[in-house]
């Protein structure tokens, strides 16, 4: 019996598409069986950021509405046989599903695989109730932006009247220099205003854009830091203990041999 | 009690008069005596206005036969009704003091778009993050941030005030004033209490310590009572 994790924010645009896919993919990479479950109805794009695109046939509105079999719809990575993507549809809006259809959904994938990460899309209206209907944990993503956070607050609200635990906090986009300078929140203060358990952060990194943009999630390339980050969630998520990453950039090997002999940098 | 032909006493004291009225004739009974009784008493001109107190025993009168009865009293012209008190009330009376009289803990993170609201004191374990709401007839008293609202007295009772280990409130409400934060970036303030000052009749906050020397009885029975 497996896991379904909600990744959801409020607001838009903070990078819960990201997110869903990084974190599946991270779990395929160690060996878990995934499927990535889109609920932005209307909007869909997860489908995209995962290069899965072409290869929709069925999707989960014709699930819910008996067009075809659960089985059928699911699409298969192109990097990890244990990945699978059941996608949004485009055509139709988020009231074409209900939030008992959507659990019936989950609920069945449950049986086969070790986690449904779920993408929901922004707002608290319909389609966020679909997308939370059948989650038994969920991951709030916010940056460091008030707006985002306050959202986030809002969201995190409403989770706690679901019959769910706690959710968990990934802090996203984060620009060391601007933290360091206090033109950004830092993550103790939000943290501290959320009041929930943080799972992780992750660094602003230009290869996520580049890699969505070409359909390949970035957990994907071993030597970036978003997709360190990445990895690290996915292993808090199985229960490992892993420190927080560094935020300080390394600069250069000058840096490396001073912080050896203990001067400071 | 007050003897079997006296229904009718009356006291004079530094304040005023104090009437000690009987509570078991019957109210008709004792308007009539209270009539000819004040039409007795021989008050000149020039006298100032003596304030009344008029003391029921164990009567119990509504809103229209307590304005009867001050009408009798006010017929004549040198008596104002202070007050009318009695020693029962009603369990509806009685439920709403209780209500407004205790204190309700609350021990959650208010959130953004959350409202609590309570009769009495509310006493929060927690939170109210930006956009979240607490309102109480009475105090608000608040064991964690205040980054959102709060709103005590929110019946109009003047006196009531907003405590919290942590202010950073984007407004306070007290009664029907208001106050909200500066418009720059500031920082949040320990261990202060926030105040309607009587002199500038604005919202002030100031350290823990000095509201209750403001607010002497702050937390005591008779107040909360008074406003219930």
């Amino acid at each position: 019996m497996g896991e379904a994790i909600v990744i959801t924010s409020g607001k838009g645009g903070v990078g819960k598409t990201t997110t869903t896919a990084n974190l599946g993919t991270a779990l395929a990479l160690q060996d878990k069986k995934v499927c990535l479950v889109d609920t932005d109805i209307g909007l869909r794009n997860l489908d995209v950021v995962m290069g899965l695109e072409n290869r929709i046939i069925y999707d989960i509105v014709d699930v819910v509405n008996e067009r075809c079999k659960t089985k059928q719809a699911l699409i298969t990575d192109k990097r990890f046989e244990c990945l699978h993507l059941l996608p949004a549809a485009q055509t139709s809006d988020k009231s074409e599903v209900t939030p008992e259809g959507v659990k019936a959904i989950v609920d069945e994938l449950k049986q086969d695989y070790d986690y449904i990460v779920i993408d929901c899309p922004a707002g608290i209206e319909q389609g966020y109730k679909n997308a939370v209907a059948g989650a038994d944990k969920a991951i709030v993503v916010t940056t460091p932006e008030k707006a985002s956070v306050r959202d986030a607050d809002r969201i995190i609200g409403l989770l706690e009247q679901e019959d769910m635990e706690s959710p968990k906090l990934v802090i996203n986009r984060i620009r060391n220099h601007m933290m360091k300078n206090g033109d950004m929140l830092d993550v103790d203060e939000i943290v501290n205003v959320l009041s929930i358990d943080l799972l992780g952060i992750v660094i602003d990194d230009d290869a996520v854009i580049k890699a969505s943009n070409s359909g390949e999630p970035v957990v994907m390339k071993p030597n970036s830091k978003a997709s360190l980050a990445y990895r690290n969630i996915a292993r808090r998520i199985l229960g490992e203990t892993v420190p927080l990453l560094n935020l300080e950039e390394d600069k250069g090997v000058l840096a490396k041999v001073k912080r050896f002999f203990g001067m400071r940098t | 009690m007050v003897g079997n032909g006296q229904r009718i006493m009356i006291k004079g004291t530094r304040d005023g008069l104090t009437l000690q009225l009987d509570d078991q004739c019957s109210f008709e009974t004792l308007l009539r005596e209270l009539r000819e009784k004040l039409s007795m008493s021989g008050i000149t001109e020039e006298q100032p206005m003596i304030r009344v107190n008029i003391q029921l025993g164990k009567r119990y009168l509504d809103e229209d036969k307590k304005e009867e009865l001050s009408a009798v009293v006010r017929e004549k012209q040198k008596l104002v009704v202070d007050s009318i008190e009695s020693e029962v009330l009603t369990k509806q009376e009685a439920l709403n003091w209780k209500e407004n009289t205790e204190i309700t803990p609350v021990a959650r993170t208010i959130r953004s778009g959350q409202l609590v609201e309570v009769k009495g004191d509310l006493l929060l374990i927690g939170d109210v993050n930006p956009g979240g709401q607490v309102k109480a007839t009475g105090n608000v008293f608040i064991m964690g941030s205040l980054r959102g609202i709060a709103h005590a007295g929110f019946e109009g009772d003047q006196s009531a005030v907003i405590a919290a280990s942590y202010m950073q409130p984007s407004q306070l409400r007290i009664a029907d004033q208001l106050s909200r934060s500066p418009d720059y970036d500031s920082e949040g303030v320990y261990m202060e209490c926030g105040f309607i000052d009587d002199q500038l009749e604005k919202i002030r906050i100031d350290r823990l310590q000095e509201v209750v020397k403001k607010r002497p009885d702050l937390v005591s029975f008779e107040r909360r009572m008074i406003n219930g």
